[in-house]
Formats: C-alpha cells, structure tokens, sequence
C-alpha cells in the first residue's frame, strides 16, 4: 500500500470524527445574554476562514517551491492549484456562514465592511488564478504563470486577517485574540471554536490529497490524448505523399 | 435557531458535496 492510499483513509476518518464533534459542540453550546442561540455559529465560521487562509497560504508555498529551480517539480504545481480550488470552497462557505450569522445579529446580510470586502475580493481573486490555470498552455508555461500570480493574490490573506484591527469594522475582531486568558468568552465556546479549527484543518488536508491526485490525473489524461492526436497527425503525414 | 441550523446545514452539505465530486471525478480517470 502506498503512503498516500495509507494516509487519506486515516485523514478522511479523523476528519469526519472531528467534523461531527463540531457539529455536536456547536449545536450544545448555551445561548448567549448578547446573540442568543446565534453564537453557536463559532464552532465553523472562524474554523472555514482559517481554512480558507490556510489553503491559499499552502497554495503560495507551491507556487514558490516550483519556482525555486532547485524544487521545482510538477507536484508543487499540482497542489498549488488543488488548494487553491479547495480554499475557494472554504472561503465561500465562510462569506455564506458569515452572511447567516450577520441577519439576526446585525440585521443585514451584508455590509461593505473591510473584513467582508476583502474576503469577497479574496474570492474573486482566486477565481481568477483558477481561471488563469484553465488557460491552454503547455505544463511548463501554466505553472510558471500560475505560480507568480498566486505570489501575488496572497498578499491579501494578511490583509484580510488583519483589516478587523486596522480599519473600523462591524465585524468582530480576529478569532485568535479569544484565546487570549483575558478574554471574558466562555470556555466551552473556545473549546468549540478550536475542535472547529482542528476538523476545517483536516478537511482540507484529506480533500487535498484526494484532489491533487485527481489533478494528476487529469494531467495524465491530457498528455495522453496530446500524445495520441500527435501520432495521429504523423500517420496522416506518412499515408499522405 | 434556523439561522443556525441553516450555517451548519450549508456548510455539511458543501463540504460533502465537493468532496463526493472530488471522488467522482478520481474514479472517472485511469490510474
């Protein structure tokens, strides 16, 4: 058995244990004097924006291992662009969580705040890198490509992360300043909050084998067709005086 | 509360509907 058909049984069933157990906490957690029943939401909002941070950033690690000659290899290409589909997923569902957890709290679905702006701007930036590795190109051109645009698209996550503190928000501040002991939320919200971290965490690891293998694939596929309508062609040539 | 139930209803769906497409898309492929 291979170390990744080893690996991703073992990562899919720890995810989905840890998947449940937020679902089980989250849905436990008392209501609150401020939001009532709404703040059972922490167990996954935060738990999809750190994922979704967490893929893109695993995207630009990719992309500049593949532009680092010494190693660079078409894995590093393939996972880039794997996470970042994967982190597209997640930062949907964290403007979706968002937009259900500000109706009853704030009273709209939507504000143009800097922390959601910039997750929407988010999303439609890595649509775009997604679009971009769509382009045909041979493998070589695609990933050189896609490796500095995705460079250049993370500089928004730290952006993203940190808009709660640098401009006037209705949105609350960062997620991780509730583990600080001075923080007057209740343990069993941080406790949720965290196993919410821990199974967004695997989630995203098990989908990220699942698909970069899938992208390998697909890879395979194309170059076998390439090869194919090549041969053809040259056949076409021979028969042809 | 359906706010709530919605969040999370949302979020498993998505999250098992990709990854099934995920391994849809990896059976549909030669090795």
């Amino acid at each position: 058995m291979s170390e990744r058909s080893a690996l991703a049984p073992a990562l899919g069933t720890a995810a989905a244990v840890a998947l449940a157990a937020t679902v089980a906490l989250g849905l436990s957690l008392p209501e609150t004097v401020e939001q009532g029943p709404y703040s059972r939401l922490i167990a996954i909002h935060p738990g999809l924006a750190w994922a979704s941070y967490l893929a893109f950033g695993v995207t630009a690690l990719a992309s500049a291992l593949w532009l680092w000659p010494r190693t660079r290899s078409q894995t590093a290409d393939l996972v880039a662009g794997a996470s970042a589909e994967i982190g597209v997923v997640f930062t949907a569902l964290t403007l979706l969580t968002g937009s259900i957890w500000g109706r009853p709290t704030w009273g709209q679905w939507w504000v143009w705040d800097a922390r959601l702006t910039l997750s929407a701007l988010m999303l439609a930036l890595y649509l775009g890198y997604l679009a971009l590795r769509r382009v045909p190109a041979d493998p070589d051109t695609r990933a050189r490509r896609s490796a500095v645009t995705a460079l250049l698209t993370v500089l928004v996550v730290p952006v993203n992360h940190f808009a709660v503190e640098w401009w006037r928000t209705l949105h609350q501040g960062r997620s991780l300043n509730q583990l600080d002991p001075a923080s007057d939320l209740d343990g069993s919200f941080i406790v949720a909050m965290l196993v919410g971290f821990l199974a967004m965490t695997l989630v995203y690891g098990w989908l990220l084998l699942q698909r970069t293998e899938v992208a390998r694939r697909e890879d395979r596929r194309e170059d076998a067709a390439l090869a194919e309508a090549l041969a053809e062609r040259r056949r076409e040539a021979v028969l042809t005086p | 509360m359906s706010y709530v139930y919605a969040g999370y209803g949302i979020t498993l769906a998505a999250l098992v509907s990709y990854a099934a497409w995920v391994l849809r898309r990896g059976r549909s492929l030669p090795r």
